[in-house]
């Protein structure tokens, strides 16, 4: 507790806000890293995912790489990086984008699997082109799944950046790599609550995206409270299961939406889901 | 005019659902294919607009074969309308109806004035235009079908047991609405049911089919009725059991009509309008 004090007395000194290495710069950092590195793999996994959603081809690259890569240990792989490519951001960097991959294109795969066969075989029949099924009535349908694997991602990610310090590059973990070694604790606990604060806030705001990310139309239709509770994962922060935006409507007769606008994709690291 | 000449379609997994098909369904009228689950209807029907290709034999609409029309542009000039409506649920009554003749072109304004009209003439109120399909009552979602099949103005309409899952009364009065708009607007009308009173009562021509799409057989309502084919239509159409040879029984009264089975049918009438339609076409089962 002392520590813990210690740490807080740490965060209110406005020394430690200042300069190079204060918090600001740190956090920023560490945005950044997460930022980039989460944005490489949603570029290379959506559009990964949605094809294999969309044409049903490659099925299997989602559960080979869910499991394989999740297998993969995230600091050995930094390690290894790090020897064939030097020190730098670079290693960080696709450490970081293999792990949000399977999230992504989980979400991706799964969020246009979601959507009902008959809706889409319906806009083929009436003269829809392939391009303009995906992308106005997969992605839009199936986007709440998908925000789902994002915001997996982005978990995963902004917690695992800390080992970018380790390299030392930056970002928040500079103050756990940096000051363990000298066992000063303040700093090392309070870069711990402040990884473990932004990924709150992170977490508080993809929650609510996702809820966003529900089409009007379908909020409408969506089931009653009960369904929309079965399965959920338990989470420690209460933010984002509060589905207050999805309440009423009819019972759906979708089974496909079952599981509710904050269903993550069957294969996401952080939720329990089990898979549909 | 859309002609089948010796389709086939066996798919990947080895069945065959349609059998050496042969059939001419004229320009500007309504054709029903009838006939028991599975037999092959809906392929017959997704042939046309090439949702399914066929693995034999070929289909041609005024002379040209679909094989060697573009799917998408094909489709676009074809309605197309099932049984649970298909609309996208994530959009408005207005945007589905719009939805082709935009993707098309047509400018969103000029889309949405011709949407409204339509759902004049499927007997929606424009009301409901901003209302999203899951706010609509089942019957209401057929007619966006509808509605939703003619934007394009198509020449040809395909419907898959359109009314198949709306209870009795609404269904009655969808037939009667489409009944009403066949009339005014003459459409090319492939209409696929399993239900052979809802086949009598839209198609100037009935295909009634077995399993394998063979037609058992083929002519108007009043030609199947007077002479069934072979005993397959006689009990298809309800023949066998009685059920379309109607008599006056004096028990009931000298205008009550009933059929074979003993079963209170219809009341005779003096012509047509009153309660003449209801004898034979669509009393409750
Ligand atoms: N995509 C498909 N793959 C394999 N078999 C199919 C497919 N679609 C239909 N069939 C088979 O073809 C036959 C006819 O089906 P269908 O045309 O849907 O009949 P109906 O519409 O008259 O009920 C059935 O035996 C069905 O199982
Ligand atoms: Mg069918």
């Amino acid at each position: 507790m002392n520590s813990f004090l210690g740490a807080l007395a740490w965060l209110a000194d406005p020394a430690n806000w200042a300069g190079d290495d204060g918090i600001p710069v740190r956090l920023l950092e560490h945005i950044g890293i997460t930022a980039v590195a989460v944005f490489i793999a949603a570029v290379i996994a959506i559009s990964l995912g949605l094809f294999i959603g969309h044409t049903g081809r490659l099925s299997f690259l989602v559960v080979s790489t869910t499991g394989a890569l999740r297998a993969l240990p995230t600091l050995g792989l930094l390690v290894l990086f790090a020897l064939w490519l030097g020190i730098g951001i670079g290693p960080v960097i696709i450490v970081l984008v293999i792990l949000a991959i399977p999230p992504l294109l989980a979400g991706a795969y799964a969020g246009v699997e979601s959507v009902d066969r008959a809706t889409i075989d319906a806009a083929r029949a009436i003269g829809m082109t392939e391009w303009q099924i995906l992308t106005r009535v997969e992605v839009p349908l199936g986007l709440p799944i998908i925000v789902g694997g994002l915001r997996s991602a982005v978990l995963q990610v902004v917690a695992t950046a800390t080992i970018a310090a380790y390299l030392p590059i930056g970002g928040l973990g500079r103050y756990i790599f940096d000051f363990l070694p000298l066992r000063r604790f303040e700093p090392v606990f309070a870069g711990a609550i402040l990884v473990t604060v932004l990924a709150l806030v992170l977490e508080g705001v993809f929650a609510a995206i996702q809820r966003l990310a529900v089409p009007k139309g379908v909020r409408i239709l969506r089931g009653s409270p009960a369904a929309l509770g079965a399965g959920r994962p338990a989470r420690v922060e209460p933010a984002a299961d509060s589905d207050g935006a999805d309440s009423g409507g009819a019972d759906s007769d979708r089974p496909e939406y079952g599981g509710g606008p904050t269903s993550s994709p069957p294969a996401s690291h952080t939720h329990s889901h089990p898979t549909q | 005019m859309i002609a089948f000449e010796g389709v086939s379609k066996r798919f990947p997994d080895g069945s065959l659902a349609v059998d050496d098909f042969t059939l001419t369904i004229p320009s500007r009228s309504t054709t029903v294919l009838v006939g028991s689950s599975g037999s092959g209807k809906t392929t017959l029907l997704r042939m046309i607009n090439r949702m399914v290709d066929p693995t034999g034999g070929r289909i041609t609409i005024d002379g040209d074969d679909v094989a060697k029309l573009d799917p998408v542009k094909l489709r676009r000039r074809i309605g197309y309308v099932m049984q649970n409506s298909g609309l996208l649920p994530h959009r408005t009554v207005i945007d589905n109806v719009a939805n082709v003749p935009i993707l098309d072109g047509v400018k969103k304004s000029e889309a949405h004035a011709h949407a409204l009209e339509l759902l004049d003439t499927v007997g929606l109120d424009r009301s409901l235009a901003k209302r999203y399909p899951a706010q609509l009552s089942g019957g209401q979602q057929q007619r966006v079908g509808v509605a939703r099949g003619l934007a394009v103005d198509p020449n040809i309409l395909l419907m898959d047991e359109p009314f198949g899952a709306v209870d009795p009364l609404v269904r009655d009065e969808l037939q009667q609405e489409l009944l009403r708009i066949q009339r005014e607007l003459s459409k090319t009308i492939v209409f696929v049911t399993h239900d052979i009173d809802e086949a009598f009562l839209l198609g100037d021509q009935v295909v009634i089919l077995r399993t394998g799409g063979i037609v058992a057989q083929a002519g108007t309502p009043a030609e199947i009725l007077a002479n069934p084919a072979d005993e397959f239509v006689a009990s298809f159409v309800g023949a066998e059991r009685g059920r379309r040879a109607l008599h006056i029984d004096a028990e009931h009264g000298d205008r009550v009509l009933v059929d074979g089975t003993g079963r209170v049918a219809g009341v005779l009438t003096d012509g047509p309008g009153g309660m003449a339609g209801t004898a034979a076409g669509s009393a409750p089962e």
